[in-house]
């Protein structure tokens, strides 16, 4: 499966990736190539094969419902870049 | 032309955990901001998500309620987005391989009649911080004390036709989870939230309209009034032969007014796969019998109960059975009273009165279920009057106390001795002789209603104590012998 450029911009864009104009033709070429590679995997008969979820052939482990963070604001919050009243300031965001 | 209105719902429950889905932070409501974000919470690199068995545990309790198939494996995903108040870059979430099953709800509709709403699935997923927009210097504020409170999403099949089914089932859920003791059914801070997904077709019709979804609906209210206007809505554009967009809509409850939030053409393609920071969550049969063996009596087998056991109407049973504190006050009561109709007018009426003026609930009430029956047990064998219950029942509200030692205490008992009564009764005609002479000259058939005089004067002068059965009886007798 060959991508568009314009498959790449919205991946791009969906990732939050600023790719300069000259920089679009190469991801195009790139990441068709491993849709390609995925399409030979999907040749292979997979019928009796479970669907894996994780490499690790383990299941989670839980944690008992305790509280064990206490409050760290102060220190969290001294590498955010702004803060006020508590708050991490961001830039504005408004749906 | 006729339209048949299709809603469909998903609800986001926060489950009742002391701590995070996640990590160990406190889900107290009303905490400082950022004073309950931990590292895991705010995403700091390094750091990894250990899952809380409460939520699990909650989760399946929902599910075995809802006689749903249990996820013996379930599987967590990420679902990823840019928004600042997640701060990971995506939610943790189940898709493909979710905690609970196919289910479902039984809902009554205004008629008595019993509709059945198919649940689709629900899932284990975080809740997201909050953005507080106002104005910080052109900024936005975060608070991500809630990013990572556990949440079920329940979504239901397109099952109701109306904003009447859709509220019935809302409330439904409502008394479910609160009974469950899964969630603390705060609406207003946010503890359950509704989206509704709303189309039309032509009645008759099979193939589904298009659909719009109003999020974040946080009252009964206005979920009733979000559907109203929706359907409206939508009418209105495909009979002026326009065509319904599929959108997100928010609708604002102080102002009634809804609008567009964004439209689905535009949509995040959320790009979910399995989250490689959490391993399958797998559990066993012996897991979910003993999860099967905690659940409370259900609001359903409440009901059923009441009605059965206590005679009780349709409408009372549903309203005690609500919320299952109250369910099993009521039942106590009706059981030390030996009369369950007695017990649910109390229950709701002088009960509800006092604890809706005292801005309190029935898990705080001071009057507890055993004073009440052992009150309720002295009106059963005339000890007392219904009058003066009420006031035993205000001074076991302010002070404490049984019925016994409050009648005891005050000498509240109800004087049902007919000698007494006589005595009373004969002065109050010696002292009221011109009531007597028009009572007298009245026709007989008026007559009934000039009692009434009579009686308060005869239950003033008894201090309320005299038993009012007895007293009617004798009165008439009495000034009925002075009109022959």
């Amino acid at each position: 499966m060959a991508l568009e450029r314009s498959d790449v911009e919205k991946i791009a864009h969906l990732a939050r990736l600023q790719l300069r104009e000259d920089e679009v033709e190469g991801y195009t070429q790139t990441l068709s190539d491993i849709l390609a590679l995925v399409d030979q995997l999907q040749a292979a008969d997979t019928a009796d094969v479970e669907p894996m979820a994780h490499p690790l052939d383990a299941v989670q482990r839980l944690r008992a419902d305790v509280v064990s963070e206490d409050n760290q604001r102060e220190l969290l919050q001294s590498v955010a870049p702004a803060v006020e009243n508590g708050l991490f300031l961001v830039p504005k965001v408004i749906e | 032309m006729e339209w048949e209105t299709v809603i469909g719902l998903e609800i986001h429950v926060q489950l009742a955990t002391k701590t995070k889905i996640f990590s160990g932070s406190s889900t107290a409501f009303g905490a400082e901001p950022n004073t309950q974000a931990c590292a895991v919470d705010l995403a700091l690199p390094g750091t990894l998500p250990v899952f809380n068995e409460n939520a699990l545990r909650m989760a399946v309790m929902f599910g075995l309620a809802i006689d749903a198939e249990i996820g013996k494996r379930s599987v967590f995903e990420r679902k990823n987005y840019f928004y600042p108040d997640l701060p990971k870059g995506y939610q943790t979430t189940q898709l493909a391989e979710p905690v609970v099953g196919r289910g479902h709800v039984d809902i009554e509709r205004a008629d008595g009649s019993t509709h059945r709403v198919r649940i689709h699935h629900a899932h284990l997923e975080e809740d997201a911080g909050k953005s507080l927009h106002e104005d910080f210097h052109g900024m936005t504020g975060i608070d991500l004390n809630r990013a990572g409170t556990p949440l079920i999403e329940i979504v239901t099949e397109p099952d109701m036709r109306s904003a009447d089914e859709a509220v019935a089932f809302a409330r439904t859920l409502h008394s479910l989870v609160t009974s469950l003791g899964i969630c603390d059914g705060n609406m207003a801070e946010g503890s359950l939230r509704f989206d509704v997904n709303v189309s039309v077709r032509p009645k008759g019709t099979e193939t589904l309209g298009t659909r719009t979804e109003t999020k974040n609906l946080n009252s009964f209210r206005f979920m009733e009034e979000a559907i109203e206007l929706e359907v409206e809505r939508q009418i209105d554009v495909l009979e002026s032969g326009g065509e319904i967009r599929q959108e997100t809509r928010l609708y604002n409850g102080d102002t009634k007014v809804a609008r567009a939030m964004r439209s689905k053409e535009e949509a995040n393609d959320y790009r979910y796969f399995p989250c490689p920071d959490l391993l399958p969550i797998v559990i066993d049969d012996a897991y979910v019998e003993a999860v099967r063996a905690t659940l409370p009596i259900l609001p359903a087998q409440w009901k059923a109960t009441f009605v059965e056991q206590y005679g009780l109407s349709d409408y009372d049973a549903s309203v005690l059975s609500s919320n299952n504190v109250q369910a099993a006050y009521f039942d106590q009561v009706a059981k030390a009273c030996g009369d369950g109709k007695l017990a649910a007018n109390w229950v709701m009426g002088e009960l509800a009165k006092h604890l809706n003026q005292h801005d309190t609930d029935i898990q705080a009430s001071p009057v507890s279920a055993e004073q009440l029956g052992g009150l309720l047990e002295r009106i059963k064998d005339n000890t007392l009057s219904g009058n003066i219950a009420k006031k035993v029942f205000e001074i076991m509200w302010q002070d404490g106390g049984s019925a016994d030692e409050i009648i005891e205490a005050k000498g509240l008992k109800q004087v049902t001795d007919s000698g007494a009564i006589e005595q009373i009764v004969d002065q109050v005609i010696a002292n009221n002789t011109k009531q007597v002479e028009q009572y007298q000259a009245a026709e007989p058939d008026k007559r009934g209603k000039m009692l009434g005089f009579f009686m308060g004067q005869v239950m003033k002068a008894s201090g309320g104590k005299a038993n009012p059965g007895a007293v009617t009886g004798i009165l008439k007798q009495k000034l009925d012998a002075l009109c022959d």
